[in-house]
């Protein structure tokens, strides 16, 4: 059991997402091969389309719109039930929205997971990438687009 | 070697299970015996012609274990079938391919599992897997309710499904098990102020959407369709299998996929019908695989009993209740007879088709079982 949030436990091909989210970059792979260039996630060691090794990790803007979200109660690891009911949202990036990340919406980088009044969470809802520290890693976190 | 290969040649011919409890006093090799030792028993078949066993990869008794504890012969097939609840009927399918090969003669499946007492898997943050879990889990989707609500909430979203849609499940399933005195909620009705006004898990999930927490084991014998005309039970055939692993599918976080909605039931559908005789509007009783309510209406669309979209609208009517539409998960399912990693439908197919169900669908004579859906999947259509 564990009494601080998680964080990431990571594998090598996930490795230069947190690299980048450290210097407060969203940064996605992508295909390397110049006749495909597609965008995966999550990372892994080959392209789905085209097969290449050859891969790089294509900035992102930062926004995007709830695709949906979900409010956790207990029974929860303890650092979650203490902020339960927080939210949990996946997010369709605007420049690709079939790459989806899983985060929370919080008022401000940093803010707690229930820092948002469930109320303004809607599907469809533009939001923009904030990074937080938590323990050794930055995370990416979401706020509501002004 | 076509496909129809499998077609009818294997039968399951006797079934076994323990009760089912929040708490049993008994190992979980203990029960495993029990089980399998019953469904051999109810086959006619002495525990000394065993020669094939299927489990699933989380089944924690192994066959050395089973084989020597029941007096099994000398074993020529074993095999695991991986991803949780989505292995059940994968247990089948392997053990069919094995029988009509020749690799095995006496094939016995088996699940034991203390759910109840034992812990709940998500609290384990040790052996967290980095790929997806990396992605998920520091944000607090931490359990399967909360990676199958987030899907959730998009179905209600996309297609105007409703609480009420996942209520008419959560119903029929209670209903059933209140028939049915081996179910934990036997004697517990559900009314739908009870449901509405229960805690949330995981907006927009609450308990009953949820299924229970079960100690119990439960087995499956299967032998050649020759073999089955000579056993003490009516045979049950393996009309048809299939196992299912979408292109590009992610698990319970299917987020990553280009559409989210369409999980492993279509794949596994698409190959079970392919090898069968007859179609989805030919289904007498299903046991569609429960470990939460929404995965009724996608399982319904992915076995092409609708259209997609339509698995909410589906529910309405009563058309899961006997008497309705498409019966489903009579003996109380994963929501409310025991939820044993789904082992719990087959059998009930089984009794299905032999007319011994405690929720008998009358002249039963076709029954689609199937295997967890959101998690690399497989599924059968037992016939009479």
């Amino acid at each position: 059991m564990s009494d601080t949030l998680l964080t990431p436990v990571v594998d090598d091909d996930g490795a230069p997402f947190w690299e980048y989210t450290a210097q407060g970059e969203l940064r996605i792979q992508a295909c390397a091969n110049p006749d495909c260039g597609e965008l995966r996630f999550p990372p892994r060691p080959c392209c789905p389309h085209c097969q290449s090794f050859d891969s790089e990790w294509r900035r992102m803007s930062g926004k995007g719109r709830i695709w949906s979200y979900v409010l956790p109660h207990p029974p929860l690891l303890p650092a979650y039930a203490e902020m339960a009911p927080y939210n949990a949202i996946v997010v369709e990036l605007a420049e690709a929205p079939r790459i989806r990340l899983v985060g929370n919406l919080v008022t401000e980088a940093g803010a707690p997971l229930n820092s948002v009044d469930p109320s303004r969470l809607k599907i469809g809802a533009r939001v923009q990438v904030v990074f937080a520290e938590i323990g050794d890693f930055t995370l990416p976190q979401w706020v509501l687009e002004r | 070697m076509a496909a129809a290969a499998l077609k009818d040649a294997t039968a399951i011919v006797g079934i076994g299970q323990t009760p089912f409890a929040k708490q049993l006093p008994e190992s979980e090799k203990t029960l495993a015996c029990r089980a399998i030792l019953a469904a051999l028993a109810d086959a006619g078949i002495d525990p000394s012609e065993v020669d094939g066993f299927a489990s699933y990869t989380m089944e924690e008794t192994d066959e050395v274990e089973i084989a020597k504890s029941i007096g099994a012969g000398d074993v020529t097939f074993f095999s695991k079938v991986g991803y949780g609840g989505g292995g059940s009927c994968g247990t089948l399918a392997h053990l069919a391919s094995a029988i009509a090969t020749g690799q095995a003669g006496v094939g016995v499946a088996w699940r034991s599992r203390k759910r109840g007492s034992g812990p709940r898997p998500w609290k384990n943050t040790a052996v967290q897997l980095p790929t997806p879990g990396q992605w998920t889990r520091p944000y607090g989707l931490l359990r399967p309710a909360d990676e199958i609500g987030m899907l959730t909430r998009r179905y209600m979203h996309e297609y105007g499904a409703t609480r009420d849609h996942l209520f008419n499940v959560a119903l029929a399933c209670r209903n059933r098990a209140n028939q049915n005195p081996a179910a934990q909620m036997y004697e517990r009705p559900m009314t739908r102020e009870s449901y509405m006004t229960a805690r949330w898990i995981s907006e927009p999930l609450c308990l009953f959407d949820n299924c229970l927490e079960t100690d119990g084991a439960l087995a499956a014998v299967v032998v050649s369709a020759e073999r089955a005309r000579d056993c003490r039970q009516k045979p049950v055939y393996l009309h048809s299998v299939a196992q299912g692993l979408p292109a590009q599918h992610h698990g319970m976080v299917n987020y990553w996929n280009d559409d989210p909605l369409s999980g492993p039931a279509w794949t596994a559908a698409r190959q079970l019908w392919k090898q069968a005789d007859f179609g989805p509007e030919d289904v007498d009783v299903a046991q569609i695989y429960d470990a939460f309510t929404p995965l009724i209406p996608l399982s319904l669309e992915g076995y092409g009993f609708c259209g997609r979209g339509e698995g909410g609208a589906f529910t309405e009517g009563g058309a899961l209740e006997i008497g309705g539409r498409l019966p489903i998960n009579t003996s109380g399912g994963g929501l409310s007879e025991a939820y044993v990693h789904g082992f719990n439908l087959i059998t009930e197919g089984v009794k299905q088709l032999r007319g011994t169900s405690t929720a008998q669908v009358p002249d039963a004579a076709t029954c689609l079982v199937t295997a967890g859906e959101g998690v690399p999947t497989s599924a059968v259509l037992l016939r009479s």
